[in-house]
């Protein structure tokens, strides 16, 4: 794992280097509180939490977060610098989890400057802070498991548009997987065991427990192990097409 | 020292590196030659650890690009085809970023990208975003990058692609005096045959992923029908008749009217005393009389086109 830091630093410097980052933060903050305030009817639930806002974000990083993934790799790709990065004394590893966790680190940082919303929430009511905290923790990690996807997706092409369009598709698989009109599709002839397995890929199932201030270490489990297969099988990828 | 054995690269059914071997020893500028897709590049991406070889191996100081990949690329510099570098990067940040791979830091890193700036004269370009620069910046950034820990052994692909003909000769002129009194290794690809004769103490000429020649560049021109050929520049047109009667005349080809001769010889054989008294004797207008070393882009016309025949 020699140069982490470095591949790190250069990734995470690369975002502020060009307007994306700006872009990124900026609508994901309007997005964020648009869906909290409106769709989310934040005022009139008239409770003192963030639910209203957190219930979103499975949604929200649905189309986000591959728009910051789908350039990982395929960007490498297409300009030829995987070349020069596969050249370098980098260990396969230490690209791989430094552009992934550049990334995570820069949506950390657009979601910790969502802290106005704990603050309107504090000034109105007396909210469980506790529960916020562990709301933004499961916020972050869903963002991670996202990002793992969307990371091995942009391994797979050079093309920006294709690795955006399948991630979104794959992210909205582990979305829907506990929803119940999946749940149905299985419900009459399946196993109770396959569909626990179907139900317990989910997203939204896991997020919203921790959301909820519940912080599950099954969950923290699920989606470590999740970011860490998705991660393994980019390298994976990255090894066999190396030159297309 | 760089060893190469039974090198081999399969694309689907087309085999674009085929069973090559050959080494490179310490203080050797090697050209590396071939037409368009003979497999340079492709043998240069399995030397420094991008592409995995289909058979055989290679090896850089000792170490296994396969199984020691990273010894391997810690030895190496490498300026990969079209000299890709990060374009949102400034050239300073860019070569920061390179030596921080490489491992160097606090004043000897700043040390190593003074050095590699100077070199290859990017001074006036250090703030600038990579990719708002010219096709020679971009170059020189690529070189940069690949000299900047002054590695053991330097791999340049086509350095000299797209270049004007004054950058041209900046880049060989950075090639010779890096390779100049040290133990380094260069290897160059390149499909222009001046650059060989230019920098190169030794040329590998491959065709269709095979070993076709390898020599000094000497070595090479003197495989050429014109080796020790005589040219003959005449003010008025003379019969050919006497020259190829002379012993140890091959043949007597005729340009601009029978004014300009070129005397081949045949191989081994030297002609030039023999051509300059037969032109006194015959009191010939002679206003140049040269010999010919050889001509290297003939022997490469020759080697790789029987080759596609």
């Amino acid at each position: 794992m020699n140069n982490l830091g470095v591949i790190f630093k250069r990734e995470l410097g690369g975002y502020f280097a060009t307007p994306l980052a700006y872009i990124f933060i900026v609508i994901f903050l309007v997005l964020a509180s648009v869906f909290t305030f409106y769709l989310g009817a934040f005022y009139e639930a008239g409770q003192a939490d963030l639910n209203a806002f957190f219930n979103f974000h499975p949604w929200l990083y649905l189309f986000l977060i591959p728009a910051v993934a789908m350039r990982l790799w395929a960007e490498e790709r297409k300009s030829g610098t995987i070349e020069l990065l596969m050249t370098l004394p980098v260990s396969r590893g230490a690209m791989v989890l430094g552009k992934f966790l550049a990334a995570w680190v820069f949506i950390g940082i657009a979601l910790l400057l969502t802290f106005p919303m704990v603050l309107t929430v504090n000034y109105l009511g007396n909210p469980d802070n506790g529960a916020i905290i562990t709301g933004y923790i499961g916020s972050w990690l869903l963002a991670g498991g996202y990002l793992a996807i969307g990371s091995c997706m942009s391994a797979l092409t050079k093309n920006q548009v294709i690795a955006f369009i399948v991630s979104v598709v794959a992210c909205f698989v582990f979305i829907v997987s506990g929803v119940s009109m999946v749940q149905n599709l299985f419900s009459g002839w399946a196993p109770q065991w396959v569909l626990d397995t179907i139900a317990s890929f989910s997203f939204l199932i896991r997020f919203d427990a921790i959301s909820k201030g519940v912080l599950d270490l099954r969950d923290l489990l699920y989606f470590f192990s999740l970011m860490a297969v998705w991660l393994f099988a980019t390298a994976i990828v990255i090894d066999l097409k190396k030159a297309d | 020292m760089i060893s190469i054995n039974s090198l081999t690269k399969r694309f689907g059914d087309h085999t674009a590196v085929d069973n090559l071997s050959f080494d490179v020893k310490p203080g050797e500028v090697l050209g590396f030659l071939g037409p368009n897709g003979a497999g340079k590049s492709t043998t240069m991406k399995m030397l420094t650890g991008f592409l995995t070889p289909d058979g055989g191996s290679a090896s850089v100081c000792g170490f296994d690009i396969q199984r020691q990949t990273l010894q391997a690329q810690q030895k190496m510099g490498y300026l990969p085809e079209g000299a890709p570098c990060y374009g949102d990067m400034r050239v300073k940040g860019f070569l920061q970023f390179i030596a921080d791979v490489r491992g160097l830091s606090g004043a000897e890193r700043q040390r190593h990208v003074d050095r590699a700036v100077e070199q290859v004269e990017l001074q006036g370009v250090l703030e600038q975003r990579i990719e708002t620069l010219s096709k020679g910046f971009k170059r020189r950034v690529g070189l940069a990058q690949a000299i900047l820990h002054d590695p053991q052994v330097l791999i340049l692909d086509e350095p000299t692609d797209g270049l004007d003909p004054n950058q041209k000769h900046h880049v060989r002129r950075l090639i010779q005096q890096l390779a100049e009194g040290s133990n380094k290794m260069v290897v160059i690809s390149t499909h222009i045959l001046e650059e060989v004769s230019a920098v190169c103490s030794r040329a590998v000429i491959i065709g269709r992923g095979r070993l076709l020649a390898d020599g000094t560049p000497d070595e090479l021109e003197a495989r050429s029908r014109y080796h020790q050929a005589v040219t003959l520049s005449l003010g008025q047109a003379v019969s050919t008749a006497p020259l190829e009667s002379l012993p140890g005349v091959l043949a007597v080809e005729s340009q601009r009217d029978g004014q300009l001769l070129t005397v081949l010889a045949k191989p081994g054989e030297v002609i030039f005393p023999a051509v300059g008294q037969l032109a006194r004797e015959q009191q010939w207008q002679v206003n140049e009389l040269s010999v010919e070393r050889g001509r290297l882009d003939e022997v490469f016309r020759t080697l790789t086109s029987g080759e596609a025949a």
